[in-house]
């Protein structure tokens, strides 16, 4: 517990991040039409992509013959890229959809 | 001054996340707001590569890293961009997935990091802790972001298969109980580690990821595929909490922002999916929805007899119709109807027929399916009425063409407390004039359950596929 006290003291900056990301995602969320509900999935889904930045921190750190280190690196980049740019496609044309047509 | 562009970057990443999630949220900037989020993604990442630096070295391996980047954006454009309209959902369960495989990687790799030995003075400064003292919050996070990461990652693929088609819904008695107990099993063999560090801790966190992927699996295979969107949505703020952990990990703020931006959002979306459901989440994951084993509910009379209509006559009532309305679902999306549906509505609004689609929150398989659907066909966006302004025009309509829609417009959601669907709110085409039900067949929808619509005296059923339906009633429509 004393442990988990001192880390959250050491990185407050983290707990305040957290705390006011949950009120702001909460806030956004509020008053979104049903109709919209499945870009705003795919869209979130993309955002959190933003892990691949993680793995590319790893990848990076990778010394020279840790191969382990930097295939299962390779492999998360992959993922982490299939993420970010497969969703913000398929969320661009589910929205490409809801251009009104004049 | 190379830092502090970096700092720049994750900050205009963080803003861009929050900024074009609340864009997404509004119809007229949600495609803007797309833009943006991805604009301050890409700042974010290429910050990372070229400027992030740990003890004064930089990140290596430029060229595993730049080739894993070219593949992942090649692949997941092709993908994206290939894929049918109708199984978009599938796509951002797999994409899901993918996110949550690399967190759960994420955690592999540095957990490999603190158990095979390292050197100390390659990870000094920069506030890096978590390799000179293996400290036990710093294992917590490693392992929630492999736990959340997998059980993400499992049951993402999952419902990616469940909406393809590949899977059944599948269900065992007694399979919340055995779930749960692989829960309970992994969180102690997690703690165990934290706490007694025994020597044989890998074998022990090979069992956790085996122990969450299982528990993915099974979280998800019983749920009925109606209900995807709503897990989707829940795994996706899975996905988004353990991108955080990776946050908490690297002392990174973009990471964390993002994360738990998603993992909030998300929660709160899925809630909002399930109200429009009328539905507890705890139903929706713990309730099979009328699968092989539950008895499907339904008391009092069941089918009975109906009425075909022809095609001449459909033509007919629809032509000399004041106002008719259209009821989409799921069966005018698997044919590809759509375009053929636009036709027939302007053809009708040439003679004269006012024509409006009612839009129920849950119709197809998506919220907002329909719409997308319509859209794609050119539908005018202002013809689109939801559930609630709908019911109010049914009541002066002359007919109702229901369009492959079955559960949306069932009477027992508001009659038999024994369905399945008691309490959902559903479309009450019985208050106009004329309801003609196109369906392939009598089979049942989604729900698995009996629609008495179809036995009522003002419903006629006119059997076909969609596509091929409406292009005769189109061709008749035309010659009269």
């Amino acid at each position: 517990m004393e442990q988990l006290l001192n880390w959250i003291t050491a990185h407050q900056e983290m707990a305040y991040i957290v705390i006011l990301m949950i009120f702001v995602g909460i806030e956004i969320i509020g008053k979104v039409p049903s109709v919209l509900h499945t870009p705003l999935m795919s869209g979130a889904n993309a955002i959190h992509g933003v892990v691949i930045i993680g793995a590319i921190i790893v990848m990076g750190k990778a010394e020279e013959g840790n191969v382990p280190a930097l295939v299962l690196g390779f492999i998360a980049v992959i993922l982490g890229t299939l993420n970010v740019v497969g969703g913000f496609v398929v969320t661009d044309r589910m929205l490409e959809m809801f251009k009104k047509k004049k | 001054m190379e830092f502090n562009i970096l700092v720049l970057c994750y900050l205009i990443g963080s803003v861009t996340f929050i900024l074009g999630l609340k864009m997404l949220s509004n119809p007229a900037s949600a495609r803007k707001g797309n833009l943006v989020a991805a604009a301050g993604m890409f700042t974010a990442i290429l910050g990372t590569i070229f400027l992030y630096e740990e003890g004064g070295v930089k990140l290596g391996n430029y060229g595993w890293i730049f080739s894993a980047l070219v593949i992942g954006s090649v692949v997941g454009t092709l993908m994206a961009k290939r894929v049918q309209m109708t199984a978009m959902p599938e796509m951002v369960s797999l994409f899901n997935g993918m996110g949550g495989a690399c967190a759960a990687l994420i955690s592999v790799i540095e957990f490999r990091h603190l158990i095979h030995g390292f050197d100390p003075a390659t990870y000094a400064g920069n506030g890096y802790t978590f390799f000179s003292s293996l400290d036990g919050t710093t294992m917590v996070i490693i392992f929630l972001g492999l736990i959340i990461g997998s059980v993400s990652f499992s049951g993402s693929m999952i419902a990616w298969g469940k909406l393809n088609g590949k899977l059944k819904d599948f269900a065992f008695p007694g399979q919340h109980i055995i779930n749960l107990v692989i829960l309970v099993l992994n969180l102690a063999i997690a703690a165990f580690i934290i706490v007694a560090r025994p020597e044989e801790t890998p074998l022990f966190f090979y069992a956790i990821i085996l122990l969450s992927l299982l528990y993915g699996v099974f979280f998800v295979l019983p749920i009925g595929g109606a209900d995807m969107p709503v897990v989707i949505s829940l795994l996706n703020s899975f996905t988004g909490v353990a991108a955080a952990c990776g946050g908490f990990l690297y002392d990174n703020k973009v990471m964390l922002t993002g994360g738990i931006l998603v993992g909030a959002a998300g929660t709160l979306l899925t809630m909002l999916m399930c109200k429009a459901m009328n539905r507890s989440l705890s139903n929706v994951l713990i309730g099979s929805f009328g699968g092989g084993n539950a008895a499907v509910g339904g008391a009092g009379p069941q089918g009975g007899t109906y009425k075909e209509i022809s095609l001449s006559d459909a033509a007919v009532v629809m032509s000399y119709a004041n106002k008719v309305m259209i009821v989409p679902g799921y069966g005018l999306a698997v044919a590809q109807a759509q375009h053929v549906c636009h036709e027939l509505e302007k053809t009708l609004e040439a003679k004269g027929v006012e024509v409006k689609y009612a839009i129920h929150p849950v119709a197809g398989r998506m919220p907002g399916h329909m719409n997308v659907l319509l859209a794609e066909a050119d539908v005018s966006y202002e013809k689109l009425l939801e559930m609630e302004i709908a019911n109010e025009e049914f009541k002066t309509s002359d007919v109702v063409l229901i369009l492959g829609a079955n559960d949306v417009v069932n009477p027992a959601a508001k009659s038999d407390p024994s369905s399945p669907i008691y309490g959902m709110p559903i479309l009450e085409v019985e208050q106009a004039k004329h309801v003609i039900v196109n369906k392939r067949s009598m089979k049942p929808g989604y729900a698995g359950i009996e629609n008495q619509l179809f036995f009522q005296p003002k419903t006629s059923m006119l059997f076909g596929d969609a596509k091929k339906a409406l292009q005769d009633l189109l061709a008749e429509i035309r010659s009269i």
